[in-house]
């Protein structure tokens, strides 16, 4: 069982499948947020629905370009012999 | 009947006839040790115990409070699943440093004071170096020595805190720091927070954990910085700067996490932005964060240890550690890819794992004080974390291009340990409560709520969107990362360096200039110094010496010898004495 689930997400052969099944889950997430209860919003930001899913996707592209940025142009990432 | 045995010594001294012991007998032991720790902690009552007086001081063996329960609980469950994961290794030495290792945290939890604490703190540096130096090699090597002489440091630092500490309390009794931060409380907490690996003094972690063993790095993971959110909960809860130190330090771990190419230093930098979460409740200090941050200091323990051990799975198969060297892995280890993902859905706060409702109690305690833009950089170190762990790591490591490693799963025992924390993962997911129990102050949180559930999606979901669409420019890079051990690594060479070019030309240069100007000016000055000594100096003492002698050959002629005319010459005085006296007195 756990191999067909793993195989599941590595086979080329489930690509289609699997992206359907990403994007579904998704929308549904995006869907979920703005039917859900919100009895007390202590920020300004509680109170928007879909909220969340702009600041995952924001938060992941800003960390992978700042780090990029600070390893590329800020000198941080150096040849693995750097040090010998 | 004993009402009381310290886990620590459990640990320390059952860690001495394991050289001697073979075989299955050995193995036997080896669980035997854990499970009687674990039996320790659980009928532990709380008290004080071992106190004693040493040079005048005030000595607490072992304080048992709640605080100090939740973290044995949790390191002792630890000890036994890290044996599991080691049980293969033939070598005694490994074992018993870990227990030593394990041993010496368990002590600086129930240290009762200060110099009990000290002592354990630097054993426990001294055990687990061990598990670098095991590694052989030179990388370990000198990644051990490193480790070792930044974590003497720290202990220097430790103890001046310690001794300014006592000597301006008259206590040495560990407990919160009170009546101001003063330069005893900032050594303190400098000792404590490299511990910690928070930056600028995360350097030692990110550079030694990667190079030491496969089973030694899942030890390590788990109790040097967790002691260290355990003594900064116990004496610093509610100090404003560690709040900032540990937002930082999330967001820091995070960033560098997207350069690396080690597999094991990616978890490490984790490590570090994890234990930001713990700091930044300790640093509130409210019941909910402090709360938080013990709650997530025990989960992430055992999924951090269970990343480790996925990592260490791979490495040990196919001896690789390098993302842009691996690929493809699914095929042959599908057990270690399920058995890692669960640790990966833990430390990314899935609903139903244990960060859930562990890393939200911080971002709740966070909101709750009204600090909206740490609960803004805690939740973009979320999404960095399921970047890494959860979706980087695992695809270059198991999926990605296969490079036709020849794999297979790795032994049964490593299995089983990955298995045990990965049942306590979901477990605690789950079932939060019976850990909200082991909490010190009672917990008022409710993690399933429905905006919760999928805040948290969202953030996640989202966050593997993002990974999806720009995977390219995630691909890892074959290079290392510079931090802050850059400053004795490659600074310590530029210090040798002026000290061998640079000093040591100013130095030769000065001798020049004294040899070929100051010695013949010195050579001329000792020369003229000389010819007014013998013409000068010489001539006026020879002339005193001279007129001496005549003086002396004239009264030399004075002396007849002839008593009379000695008597005569002394009536003589003795008259003209009288005639003076007699004419001055009147």
């Amino acid at each position: 069982m756990i191999k067909r689930v793993v195989n599941f997400f590595g086979d080329e052969e489930y690509a289609r499948p699997r992206r359907r099944l990403f994007y579904l889950a998704l929308v549904l997430i995006v869907v979920a947020d703005f039917l859900v209860f919100r009895d007390h919003a202590e920020y300004l930001w509680d109170r928007l629905p879909g909220w969340s899913a702009v600041y995952g996707f924001l938060s992941c592209v800003l960390l992978i370009f700042v780090s990029k940025f600070l390893g590329h142009r800020g000198g941080l990432m150096r040849r693995e012999d750097y040090y010998d | 009947m004993i009402d009381f045995v310290h886990p620590a010594l459990l640990f320390i001294l059952g860690a001495l006839p394991i050289p001697f012991l073979k075989g299955a007998i050995r193995k036997f032991y080896l669980l035997l040790i854990p499970a009687l720790a674990i039996l320790a902690v659980i009928t532990i009552q709380p008290g004080s115990y071992g106190a004693a007086s040493f040079v005048g001081q005030e000595i607490l063996v072992a304080k048992v409070d709640k605080l100090s329960i939740v973290f044995a609980t949790v390191f002792t469950i630890m000890a036994l699943i890290g044996t599991v994961y080691a049980l293969h290794l033939t070598r005694a030495g490994q074992h018993v440093a870990a227990f030593i290792y394990v041993g010496s945290a368990l002590g600086v939890v129930f240290a009762g004071d200060y110099l009990t604490l000290f002592l354990f703190w630097e054993g426990m540096a001294f055990a687990s170096v061990y598990l670098v130096f095991a590694q052989r090699g030179e990388p370990a090597i000198r990644a051990g020595f490193r480790y070792l002489m930044v974590h003497i440091t720290g202990g220097v630092v430790l103890l001046g805190g310690i001794i300014l500490h006592g000597a301006a309390t008259g206590s040495l009794l560990f407990g919160p720091i009170e009546g101001g931060m003063g330069v005893a409380a900032y050594l303190i907490l400098a000792g404590f927070v490299l511990n910690a690996a928070v930056p600028p003094l995360n350097a030692w972690l990110t550079d030694a954990y990667p190079e030491a063993t496969v089973t030694g790095a899942v030890f390590m993971s788990a109790f040097t910085t967790k002691t260290a959110v355990y003594v900064l909960a116990r004496a610093f809860p509610g100090t404003e700067l560690l709040v900032w130190l540990g937002t930082v330090m999330a967001l820091y771990g995070v960033i560098y996490a997207v350069l690396e190419n080690d597999c094991r230093r990616l978890l490490a930098y984790h490590i570090v932005s994890q234990v930001g979460y713990m700091v930044v409740g300790i640093g509130i200090g409210t019941e909910m964060a402090v709360n938080g941050a013990t709650s997530h200091a025990f989960a992430h323990i055992l999924y951090k240890g269970l990343l480790f051990m996925g990592a260490g799975a791979v490495i040990h198969v196919t001896g690789r550690r390098k993302l842009t060297e691996l690929g493809g892995l699914y095929r042959t280890m599908p057990l270690t890819v399920a058995l890692y993902m669960v640790g990966a859905f833990a430390i990314s706060a899935f609903p139903f794992f244990s960060g859930f409702v562990t890393k939200s109690m911080v971002i709740a305690a966070a909101g709750h004080d009204h600090r909206a833009l740490v609960v803004l950089a805690l939740t973009m170190a979320s999404s960095g974390t399921f970047l890494h762990t959860g979706l980087k790591l695992p695809y270059y490591m198991f999926f990605g291009t296969d490079r036709g490693l020849k794999a297979r799963e790795p032994p049964r025992n490593m299995l089983v340990a990955m298995g045990m924390a990965a049942v306590l993962c979901v477990a605690i997911g789950v079932f939060p409560q019976p850990l909200y129990a082991l909490l010190p102050y009672p917990v008022d949180f409710e993690p399933y709520t429905g905006v919760h559930i999928t805040e948290s999606l969202g953030v996640l979901l989202f966050t593997a969107l993002g990974f999806v669409l720009f995977l390219k420019a995630l691909d890892p890079e074959n290079t290392i990362s510079i931090d802050t051990d850059w400053f004795y690594r490659k600074g310590a060479r530029y210090f040798m360096w002026l000290a061998e070019k640079p000093v040591a030309r100013y130095e030769k240069a000065v001798s020049n200039v004294s040899e070929t100007a100051a010695l013949p000016f010195l050579h001329g000055a000792a020369r003229a110094g000389m010819w007014i000594d013998r013409t000068g100096v010489d001539a006026v003492v020879n002339g005193v010496a001279r007129s001496i002698l005549r003086c002396g050959g004239a009264l030399r002629r004075l002396q007849t010898g002839v008593v009379t005319h000695y008597a005569l010459a002394m009536i003589a005085g003795v008259i003209a004495a009288i005639a003076i006296f007699a004419v001055a007195w009147r």
